[in-house]
């Protein structure tokens, strides 16, 4: 049953976008992937409006004092099995904010990633290599 | 909301849901399908920049303020720069001075096209979503070709700028100017004359002049209720005053006017961009300084949403002692409470979403200590009347 459900998460992930202190420039990129240059709603990949419908959460943005809970909510909330791709360095070792008083250090701590995509923000190429790794982990 | 008697529903909007990338929370008080209020609760994108602001060198910070907000990511290093130049009391070179214009209004029309793109997507209408990002492509290429970036270009630094806009660069920027305005020319019209957006923009979310003074709303949110405001006319800096352009001002206050004031400023900003090629001198593109004097000083930019506001205190040292940053967003998502009321759930979200809010650019000043709200306004109002009776008692004689 597990690997069959792997399986159908390989084909047409739906993704959903979660924003957790960004600075808006990692999201607008996302977006980007979705419009006429890539596109990659050939694919099969959408963005969806619930985290209840998604195979593939994008986390973007450190996580703050005040993100961190409705976060973990929204990962809860996921249908398991599900893939955590943290776009941005922020999602990697919170850039400059890491000295920051209202940060609470790095995703890692706190759920599950399973692939990072570094850059500030990455190029929407380097956010579609990503998932596709991540799709590639599935084996 | 105490007096909410059973006749009231409560519907959130947020702080994940699909309409907006940024997490905030809406709470809309409705009766029926009809919005009778509005609960902003912000904060969810704290990051304590002020703060860090105050741990690293002048010249660190820059590529700090660049990360407040990715779309203005030219406008709040613009801003700091101009504080610490104040302090300085030195000028950039003419050529820094016209590139950083150059940058500010390319940045305006990437900032407008996304915001247009948005609200088609906010109002269901994905096609124009699609088209208009499409066309937005081509400007990031010439960010990516003008400054090695599509969105943090790291333009700015203290006493001019950090690259030169190479001769054999400007047909090409040119090129890509000629293809905006026909892809401007083509939305106006195209937006103008479409039925269905009309229905939807057109009467909705009103922002009335008198409601506007009194949030002190800022850029396009203001223009497009009747107040002619704008930094770039009012204080002008770096070659804005050198070229020819106008203001743009409706008097509607509705959603409409405020995506007719946003398009028609691309075409100004294009206008003030080929000036500034045509008009660009030469010479070098920064001022060397030494060090930083003790003292303070402001620093005023019109970013694409209205005026950000930096001010910098320097003690001598090399490190800013103060650091205090205002985004319009601030000023502009309180008004969303005089512009909601009355109308639908259905049009709330484009009403809420047409001050082309930022809310990574806004929530930088709530202070919060082990995840509860230490202060609230109230509090800060009442920490500061006691500050104040305290001077009073120590200098009263």
């Amino acid at each position: 049953m597990g690997k069959f459900k792997l399986w159908g998460l390989k084909k047409s992930p739906w993704v959903f976008h979660v924003a957790a202190a960004s600075c808006n420039n990692c999201d607008i990129e996302i977006l980007d992937v979705l419009t006429p240059r890539w596109d990659v709603e050939r694919f099969g990949i959408v963005l969806v409006g619930s985290p209840r419908h998604a195979d593939v959460l994008l986390v973007t943005g450190v996580l703050n004092r005040k993100t961190l809970p409705r976060v973990l909510r929204v990962y809860e909330e996921t249908p398991k099995p599900c893939l955590v791709i943290g776009v941005g360095t922020c999602t990697c070792h919170c850039h400059m904010f890491e000295k920051s008083y209202n940060v609470v250090g790095p995703y890692d701590r706190h759920l599950p990633v399973d692939v990072y995509i570094p850059g500030c923000p990455p190029k929407p190429e380097a956010i579609i290599m990503g998932v596709v790794k991540a799709l590639q982990r599935l084996g | 909301m105490n007096e909410i008697n059973s006749k009231y529903r409560i519907v959130p909007i947020g702080p994940y849901h699909p309409l907006q990338e940024e997490p905030e929370f809406f709470k809309l008080i409705v009766e029926g399908e009809r919005v009778i209020d509005l609960e902003i609760n912000l904060g969810y994108n704290h990051r304590g920049h002020e703060y860090l602001a105050q741990t690293m060198t002048f010249d660190q910070v820059p590529f700090l303020v660049e990360r407040i907000c990715g779309i203005c990511s030219n406008s709040h290093p613009y801003a700091y720069c101009l504080a610490v130049e104040d302090i300085c009391g030195i000028k950039p070179p003419p050529r820094a001075q016209y590139i950083r214009t150059i940058i500010g209004e390319l940045e305006r029309i990437h900032s407008h096209y996304l915001w247009l793109g948005l609200a088609g997507h906010f109002i269901g209408y994905n096609t124009v979503w699609m088209w208009v990002w499409r066309y937005r492509e081509p400007l990031l290429d010439l960010f990516e070709l003008i400054m090695g970036n599509r969105n943090h270009y790291a333009i700015n630094k203290i006493g001019g700028v950090r690259r030169d806009i190479l001769p054999e660069d400007y047909p090409k920027i040119e090129e890509y100017l000629d293809l905006l305005e026909e892809k401007t020319t083509m939305f106006t019209k195209a937006i103008l004359d479409d039925p269905v957006i009309r229905a939807r923009l057109e009467g909705v979310g009103i922002l009335k002049k008198e409601d506007a003074i009194a949030y002190g709303v800022l850029g396009p949110t203001a223009r497009a209720s009747g107040i002619a405001i704008d930094v770039r006319k009012d204080d002008p800096y770096d070659a804005y005053d050198k070229v020819d352009w106008d203001i743009i001002v409706f008097e509607e206050g509705d959603v409409l006017a405020k995506a007719k004031v946003r398009l028609l400023e691309c075409f100004e900003s294009i206008k003030i961009v080929r000036q500034c090629l045509k008009n660009m001198p030469e010479g070098p593109i920064e001022t060397r300084i030494e060090d930083i004097p003790a003292g303070e000083g402001i620093g005023r930019h019109e970013a694409p949403r209205g005026e950000v506001f930096h001010y910098v205190r320097s003690d001598g040292s090399n490190m800013p002692v103060r650091h205090k940053i205002r985004a319009p967003s601030y000023m502009n998502i309180a008004s969303n409470v005089a512009a909601v009321k009355g109308y639908s759930i259905a049009d709330a979200a484009l009403i809420l979403a047409a001050v082309d809010p930022c809310y990574c650019c806004t929530e930088r000043t709530i202070v919060y200590e082990n995840g509860v709200k230490k202060y609230t306004g109230k509090d800060l109002l009442r920490l500061s009347w006691e500050k104040t009776e305290e001077l009073k008692r120590k200098y009263r004689r």
